[in-house]
């Protein structure tokens, strides 16, 4: 999978959640997921369930811990994806 | 009983979600148009229920939508949903606005009490037990607990709102919705609170009326008829039909009201909640008399009102057994015989039964009865029970347009509990 098609996919799953619709308009790899978009942090166990079965692969939790922006989780998708 | 330092309480708004209504212009509509809900479920006949039938809100997620985000709808369940929506029109009825999500502090005046009397089995059934019985306990995510505990719905809806005062649910099985009321009524009498959002919900997941199913309490005969199988007060009434949806009041502190000059459905005189112990014929499953006489003759104190000034009851009326024996009930404890009893409805007869959310759906149809001055007509009961045939005059079979000044709304529910509330329409 292309870096692009991470990256949109990563943010499709994250903006499902996020409570702040601004910050959605100017969004990059340095966003905070709660932080900026203030994404619930009890939600941050479902994206990490969405990115398994969108990327067909298992997140352990201390790596899940390890994502704070989006940044951080397109850089762990791909990781693991190689 | 009522004293002097109690405060009075009003109505101040209403929302509801029904098996043949989305909100209360919807409701008054169908109630005075005698449109039932209930529809043949073909779910129901794959999973070898003995009754088919049942009453769903129609069309509800294109609003749900609408009203709320993706967040949102991932972590509401269905009885949730209706409470969220019953709630919000409420909320927007009175006059009142929900804070903005980055207000310093709540609404510390206002709260909410809605329960629920089974609650939400459809998370349950399609997350909790298949991931547990996969062992697969991670994938249950964050979103199951908020669906799954008791005050699921108030929490919701305290957050939605951003309510400040008790945020709470009830439960006393089908008298859940109408104690709601009569909690949050005596909340604000006490003084505790200016506001109160008051009601329940109930979702339609088969496995909540499974276990109907097989107590044979579910109508089983007219499947090839849905709209004809929720039959109170008729000699053919083999049970009832399970419904779903939410009723939500929001009820307030007289001053409060006038003081902002919000519209008054009605004043609460009374309310009253009791249980009968199981003793003296009363069950798990079945009213005691003596205890339902007593209640609704304590929510009349509690109101300092005369029974004879009682002129409509909206029932329990489930199209149990039990029908014959409420209208009985109600007679003694009026002191009010046959000759001179109030017109009585089932609401049921069109909506079924929404098991918590039924007396809290049926005090909405109560207040919108009286603001637009109906009796709406009680279906299927051509065949009157003979057992109160005497009675079958006060029981409208189609829409009559008559003024209502003073109301009683009961419900009863397993456990042998019941509440009782009697409203007088504001200005009458």
């Amino acid at each position: 999978m292309e870096q692009s098609e991470i990256y949109s996919n990563v943010v499709r799953i994250i903006s499902k959640h996020a409570k702040n619709e601004e910050a959605l308009k100017t969004l990059n790899t340095e966003t905070h997921i709660i932080n900026d978009l203030q994404v619930n942090s009890a939600r941050l166990v479902d994206i990490v369930l969405d990115f398994e079965d969108t990327f067909n692969l298992e997140i352990s939790d201390d790596d899940a811990d390890r994502i704070s922006t989006i940044g951080d989780a397109v850089k762990l998708v791909k990781d693991l994806m190689h | 009983m009522q004293t002097p330092t109690l405060k009075r309480v009003v109505v101040t708004g209403l929302g509801v979600v029904a098996p043949n209504a989305r909100n209360t212009v919807e409701f008054t509509e169908s109630l005075r148009g005698m449109r039932s809900g209930l529809r043949h479920l073909p779910v129901l006949q794959e999973l070898g229920f003995a009754c088919q039938v049942g009453g769903i809100p129609q069309d509800v997620a294109a609003i749900a939508e609408k009203l709320f985000s993706e967040d949102l709808r991932f972590s509401m369940n269905e009885a949730i949903t209706y409470a969220a929506m019953a709630s919000l029109e409420a909320f927007a009825d009175a006059g009142l606005k929900p804070l903005p999500a980055d207000a310093d502090e709540p609404m510390y005046d206002t709260g909410a009490i809605i329960g629920t009397g089974i609650g939400g089995l459809d998370t349950f059934s399609e997350k909790v037990y298949p991931g547990v019985a996969s062992k697969r306990i991670k994938r249950l995510g964050s979103s199951v607990v908020e669906q799954i505990m008791g005050s699921g719905a108030a929490a919701r809806v305290g957050g939605l709102l951003g309510l400040g005062n008790q945020v709470y649910s009830n439960s006393s099985a089908c008298n859940t919705g109408t104690e709601a009321i009569a909690l949050g009524v005596q909340r604000i009498q006490a003084g505790l609170a200016t506001r109160m959002l008051c009601g329940g919900t109930e979702g339609s997941d088969p496995h909540i009326w499974a276990g109907f199913d097989s107590m044979r309490v579910l109508n089983r005969g007219h499947n090839d008829r849905p709209e004809a199988a929720s039959r109170p007060l008729s000699a053919s009434a083999g049970g009832f039909i399970p419904g779903s949806g939410a009723g939500i009041l929001v009820v307030e502190e007289l001053e409060s009201a006038l003081a902002r000059g919000a519209t008054i459905y009605a004043e609460i005189l009374g309310t009253a909640i009791n249980s009968g112990g199981m003793r003296a014929g009363g069950s798990m499953t079945a009213p005691s008399p003596k205890s339902v006489q007593r209640c609704i003759r304590q929510a009349l104190m509690a109101a300092s009102l005369n029974p004879d000034a009682i002129d409509y009851i909206n029932g329990h009326l489930t199209a149990t057994m039990a029908d014959p024996l409420e209208v009985k009930n109600w007679s003694e404890a009026l002191e009010r015989g046959p000759g001179r009893f109030p017109l009585i409805n089932s609401t049921k007869s069109m909506i079924g039964h929404a098991l918590g959310g039924a007396g809290a759906i049926e005090s909405v149809a109560t207040l919108l009865q009286m603001k637009h001055g109906f009796v709406h007509g009680s279906r299927n009961c051509e065949d009157f029970h003979p057992d109160i045939a005497a009675f079958a005059a006060h029981v409208p079979q189609q829409t009559r347009n008559v003024p209502i000044s003073i109301a009683a709304k009961a419900s009863f529910g397993f456990g042998d509990v019941n509440s009782c509330i009697i409203f007088q329409t504001w200005g009458a």
